[in-house]
């Protein structure tokens, strides 16, 4: 070969980097679009939702702690009647009361898995907590309204919809996940921690109590503020069992409402651009808003477990 | 009382608590397949439902579902494999990376109203695809997305990495040894992944409500050109999906039947959960099995 063409092809791409390009623009492009998405959801939902603020002039402490929902129509001084307060109440008092609910049975059923009978745990409780992830939410709804409501109905009266079913309902959905993440963060204990508490002669539980739950703390908080998350999320399974009523829930077995239960009944009969339209996006961001706090918050709390190892 | 006597005690509690979960779920699996099954006859499954009257079946839903679970898959699996391969092969590690790692994980944390209102706006308004299976499974798509790439990422991570200076070794390019060697090896996880990530999808409502829409027109099951108005395979056309259509009954409540057919309707999604369920352990240990020849799974 002459001397040109051996320079020509060293300084010629090789197939192996043309290969390599191709790749990662490839593998590049779909991150790309992922991104997106993410930045898209975040552009769309935030311009339409900040419209009933900027555009129709809705005082935003008004609309965070009106009491009356009714964006059709005008109070004494001519303000839009758009109080999100019974929503928002809703909607967190369904999430905290699913999650105290759901934590002492995670937290139980993790320390059995982990510390307790690692075998049964593995063979029986793994499988059954899939298993409970993998059930769609509409059917934890129907089950809700044909158990739970009229149970509720029957021992405390009422019609049976209310935050109390809500509750019911998102316990059952969010113990799954909050049970697993649970698991992971007492896995993370390492075994001499235990080792050294049972050489002092602590009994097992003591171990467990002192020692195990001490020590992922933070790991365990961290697991319930996702629940958390989750519960806030959720959307048509509460929306059966809540009752549906835009009224600020005096007692747990008052029907009431979530955001969730609001957007999902009210955007398919407003109209796009309306005041009553923009005002459920506001809701829609105030959901999109919800999970990025409720992230804030586990990252905090990560950020101080790792501080203490 | 001594600290053994607690012991004791709080061991009895811990069983009590796992015992009172495997109820739970026994108890709403009893409860759906019991109350559920005896509606399920071949008429329910095929039969088209009814707005007003008893007696309505769900075969035009359940085509819906499959026909949008495929849909959706055939996006997302591309884009998922293409995402994942790049967060564990190629991208750097600094700021940037971090920050896509975070909006990924952001956007899983999204609640799924949330993506089918975002979905409703910009696939059915905009993008004017109007209440179409085509926006349906975009917004299934964005919805699934960043599950499924999280779980491609931690299968190439689970990859040890003297397979990959194996492949380096050998003199292929990264990509090759991506494609050869990795990917390969990773699959069993990915397949897992991409199966449970169907059942999600599968069983998904809230997100569909506007954007495949609560209506499903009647079928000509004879003609399957996608371009002709009441195709099974056409697009464009508004889909119920079997999760949707127990929603709608159930919170509409017209029909009176309306809790035997979301009954029946319930046992057939549970039934579809359970196969996606075991179908992901099995071809995820088989296909481990058959590429590494080890009986358990690691």
């Amino acid at each position: 070969m002459k001397n040109d063409e051996i320079r020509a092809s060293l300084l010629k791409r090789s197939r192996a980097t043309k290969n390599e390009r191709f790749g990662k623009i490839l593998t590049g492009l779909c991150i790309a679009i992922i991104l997106t998405v993410v930045i898209a959801i975040f552009y769309f939902v935030a311009s339409k939702g900040l419209a009933t603020f900027f555009k129709d002039k809705v005082n935003l402490w008004k609309f965070l702690t009106g009491t009356v929902w009714n964006p059709g129509t005008t109070d004494a001084q001519g303000n839009p009647q758009v109080g999100a307060l019974p929503m928002i109440v809703g909607s967190f008092g369904v999430t905290f009361l699913a999650a105290i609910v759901a934590t002492p049975f995670a937290i139980g059923a993790a320390v059995f898995m982990t510390e307790i009978s690692p075998k049964v745990g593995k063979k029986i409780l793994q499988p059954v907590i899939e298993l409970l992830v993998g059930i769609p939410s509409v059917v934890y709804g129907f089950i809700g309204l044909s158990v739970v409501v009229p149970f509720v109905r029957h021992t405390f009266g009422g019609s049976g919809f209310g935050i109390l079913s809500g509750t019911f309902v998102l316990f059952v959905m969010i113990l799954p996940t909050v049970t697993s993440m649970t698991i992971d963060a007492l896995n993370a204990v390492p075994r001499n921690y235990r080792e050294a508490s049972l050489a002092l002669g602590a009994t097992r539980w003591q171990t467990i109590y002192k020692v195990v739950l001490r020590a992922s703390t933070s790991g365990i908080i961290t697991a319930v503020v996702f629940g958390m998350s989750r519960a806030f999320g959720e959307a048509l399974a509460v929306q059966m069992v809540i009752g549906n009523a835009m009224l600020l829930p005096s007692n747990l077995i008052s029907p009431a409402s979530t955001l969730t239960s609001v957007l999902t009944m009210g955007m398919g009969n407003s109209v796009m651009g309306t005041l009553s339209n923009n005002a459920l996006w506001s809701l829609a961001l105030l959901l999109l808003i919800m999970p990025l706090i409720f992230n804030l918050i586990i990252r905090r709390i990560a950020k101080k477990g790792a501080m203490h190892r | 009382m001594n600290p053994r006597k607690w012991d004791k005690v709080a061991t009895i509690v811990l069983y009590l608590i796992s015992g009172f979960i495997i109820v739970v779920l026994a108890f709403l699996l009893l409860y759906i397949l019991i109350s559920g099954l005896p509606h399920v006859t071949w008429k329910f499954i095929t039969g088209r439902s009814s707005s007003f009257a008893a007696g309505g079946g769900i075969g035009i839903q359940l085509f819906n579902s499959l026909y949008l679970l495929i849909l959706s898959m055939l996006i997302s699996i591309p884009l998922s494999l293409g995402a994942g391969i790049y967060l564990s092969e190629y991208a750097p590690k600094n700021w940037l990376t971090n920050l896509i790692r975070n909006m990924i994980e952001i956007l899983s944390s999204l609640p799924s109203v949330v993506v089918g209102l975002f979905g409703f706006l910009v696939f059915s308004i905009n993008m004017k695809l109007g209440f179409s299976i085509l926006s349906g499974a975009l917004a299934l798509t964005v919805f699934n997305l960043p599950l499924l790439t999280r779980k491609v990422e931690d299968s190439l991570q689970a990859v040890h990495y003297t397979q990959r200076e194996a492949g380096y070794a050998l003199g292929l390019s990264r990509w090759e040894t991506v494609t050869h060697v990795v990917v390969p090896a990773a699959l069993p996880g990915i397949l897992t992944g991409m199966i449970l990530g169907a059942g999600r999808v599968f069983g998904e409502a809230a997100a569909l409500i506007y954007t495949a829409g609560q209506s499903s027109p009647p079928l000509d099951f004879t003609n399957w050109n996608p371009t002709y108005i009441a195709s099974p395979l056409n697009p464009l056309r508004s889909a119920e999906t079997l999760a949707v259509h127990i929603w709608k009954i159930n919170s509409e409540g017209i029909i009176p039947d309306a809790s035997a057919v979301s009954a029946g309707s319930s046992a057939i999604l549970i039934l579809f959960v359970l196969l996606f369920n075991f179908a992901a352990r099995y071809f995820g240990n088989k296909l481990y099995r058959h590429l590494t020849g080890a009986r358990e799974r690691g």
